[in-house]
């Protein structure tokens, strides 16, 4: 895979795993600094995943996100200025700071957004893969979503859809090991999300999601798949969340070997140990200074743009009648 | 011109509705069967399954889905069975479909219609028979129309296609097939958010919609009778609710009765009510009454009559305001 892909494109993912690490770093420090209210669930350690899957979306493509949704959209190459506003409830925000943290939306890069309810994206990416088989279109759907999503009515409609009508709808899921806080081992009876799709014959596929190149490899295969008519797929890619469930989160379930393990699994030492050779460390690192400063800057704007006026609490439920 | 009930009058829209192709009818059994309630009759055949989709009973995924296909440019118009029916369905309705618009700051609006059977009067009880239309109503990002004539089904539904934002239609269905009148062949929209004065009168205004409009028409026949000057109004779109029509009929007849089959408690008459008190309290020669249904669930057929507001009800209510 890492040979079929020109330097370009190897430094292209290297940048937005980096970019990712940085700003959900930054996001962990406000949240301990309080500087933002409500709830902050951070994507460190996922950054393979969403590297792996969203560059290869086309810009006709949709994708439904969860409450975990920054990286997806710094993946996705949403400014982030637009996503640190947002994060913070400013008019900078990709949504004018009516979405916040969990609801990232942008229609001009496919991104419907994401959905605060476990499971409550995959009906709706379905159904947007449905249209586009409806209207002609070779383009796909993505609908991310981790391993405590299996659990939700919603989760086996949408497989049960999409297999029926054999919808261009790639399911993704991240299994980072704990719904909430509550982990696999617990909660998943069929021992995993891969294992679960045979009855609604979808091909599946278990992947080492730390590894952004064999994210991506799954993935194309996936979008040829779908692209051809060949209906759905899932991918379950194994992977670890650094953070809690949310920021604040004690972690104390956690076993401490558990997380060295994944953290001797980090996606951006993987990257590097895989590429240095070829890219050379002073260039990876060059990258990683770089979106430092483009993280820091966003982050200073965010904080100094203005609130959006208080009269906005009660525009955009509706379309103004003319 | 053609004379119709409800039901066709629904299936004409649909079938006008569907000479869009970005149109599509979603749900369970619309499509070989034409509906539960034989309301999507023909439309299989005469636009094919890819336009007329039968789905699996899973009305979160048939929501949904739906959904997923008015981001993408289409204008899906959903159909769940009965209104109990589309409690599985209430996450993709109230967190997704009715959201959309405001979090995303218009970025994303929802265009489509979710069709829905409701109330009591065919004797199923509970999940067949209820009016929840108030839950709708309570959800910010949904507008409710509900439509108690022919003309008016058609021309609601085809005005709740065309709107930009998501609109729960509901059909009240015990009336789909118990009046007839003409209705246009042509296309025509009755408008979102405007009340009929079905009557003119300035005693005492009787308001409604749905299924009690024909109980409030049968009050109306024995109070006019009786010497009393009735006016009555069906409010047709819960949201938005036209409270100018409202408002001006209170300020002429100073007296109400507020009808709905829902339970009590909370309903949407307590809106009306409250709107009337804001907007007209010094008017008022009398308390507003209501006529409602019971804070229960909807019974069995034996005792359905006695849960259903009546004829009765209605006159002794207006009775009680011409006391004052």
């Amino acid at each position: 895979m890492i040979r079929s892909l020109d330097n370009d494109t190897l430094l292209g993912l290297w940048e937005r795993m980096a970019r990712i690490r940085a700003f959900e770093t930054r996001v962990g420090e406000i949240a301990a600094a309080k500087e933002v209210a409500g709830y902050l669930h951070t994507y460190s350690g996922q950054e393979a995943v969403a590297c792996g899957v969203i560059p290869l979306l086309r810009d006709d493509d949709w994708f439904t996100s969860t409450y975990r949704n920054h990286g997806h959209a710094i993946a996705r190459d949403i400014p982030l200025d637009e996503i640190a506003g947002e994060i913070y409830g400013k008019v900078t925000g990709v949504c004018g700071g009516k979405g916040g943290s969990m609801h990232v939306a942008d229609q001009s890069r496919g991104m419907i957004g994401g959905m605060g309810i476990v499971a409550g994206g995959l009906p709706i990416a379905t159904g947007a893969a449905l249209a586009s088989k409806y209207l002609g279109r070779d383009s796909v759907a993505v609908a991310f979503f981790g391993d405590g999503a299996v659990h939700q009515g919603a989760w086996h409609e949408a497989l049960e859809f999409a297999s029926l009508f054999q919808c261009p709808v790639v399911f993704v899921c991240e299994n980072n090991l704990y719904a909430e806080t509550t982990a696999v081992d617990y909660h998943l009876l069929a021992g995993s999300v891969s294992a679960m799709t045979g009855p609604y014959q979808i091909p599946s596929v278990q992947i080492d999601g730390m590894d952004v190149f064999a994210v991506r490899a799954a993935t194309a295969a996936a979008f040829e798949r779908a692209r051809t008519g060949n209906g759905p797929s899932l991918i379950e890619a194994m992977t670890y969340r650094y953070g809690g469930q949310y920021e604040g989160d004690t972690q104390t379930y956690k076993p401490p070997t558990e997380v060295a393990y994944w953290r001797g699994q980090d996606p951006l030492l993987r990257f590097r140990s895989d590429t240095a050779t070829r890219l050379g460390m002073a260039t990876l690192d060059a990258i990683e200074q770089s979106v430092q400063v483009e993280v820091d800057a966003a982050f200073t704007a965010a904080e100094a743009a203005p609130w959006p006026d208080i009269s906005e609490v009660t525009t955009d439920v509706y379309t103004p009648i003319a | 011109m053609t004379e119709m009930n409800i039901a066709q009058a629904v299936n004409a829209g649909l079938a006008t509705a569907l000479e869009d192709e970005r149109v599509v009818l979603i749900g369970e059994d619309v499509g070989t069967t034409g509906g539960v309630f034989r309301v999507s009759d023909g439309l299989l055949a005469r636009f094919g399954p890819e336009r007329v989709i039968d789905t699996p009973v899973a009305e979160s995924g048939i929501v949904g889905a739906a959904f997923g296909m008015a981001i993408n440019g289409l204008k899906p118009i959903v159909e769940i069975q009965f209104m109990g029916f589309t409690y599985p369905g209430f996450d993709q309705i109230i967190s997704h479909v009715a959201r959309i618009r405001n979090r995303s700051r218009h970025r994303f609006t929802a265009p489509m219609v979710i069709r829905i059977p409701y109330g009591a009067g065919i004797g199923a009880a509970e999940h067949h028979s209820e009016s929840a239309e108030v839950i709708y109503a309570h959800t910010p990002g949904l507008k409710v129309v509900v439509p108690s004539t022919p003309y008016d089904a058609k021309g609601l539904l085809l005005a709740a296609v065309e709107d930009p934002d998501p609109v729960v239609f509901l059909e009240p269905i015990r009336m789909y097939r118990a009046i007839r009148e003409d209705v246009p062949d042509e296309p025509y929209t009755v408008p979102i958010g405007v009340a009929e004065l079905v009557e003119e009168g300035d005693d005492v205004t009787l308001i409604g919609y749905g299924a009690m409009m024909k109980e409030i028409g049968a009050a109306f026949e024995l109070l006019t009778a009786s010497g009393v000057s009735v006016e009555v109004i069906d409010v047709r779109s819960l949201v938005p609710l036209d409270t100018e029509t409202i408002i001006e009929s209170i300020r002429k007849t100073g007296r109400a009765v507020v009808v709905q089959e829902a339970p009590r408690t909370a309903g949407f008459g307590a809106e009306i009510v409250a709107q009337i008190q804001e907007h007209a309290l010094f008017s008022l020669e009398a308390p507003v009454e209501r006529v409602t249904g019971w804070d229960t669930i909807v019974p069995l057929r034996r005792a359905e009559k006695h849960y259903m507001p009546s004829t009765e009800d209605i006159v002794q209510a207006a009775h009680r305001t011409l006391l004052s």
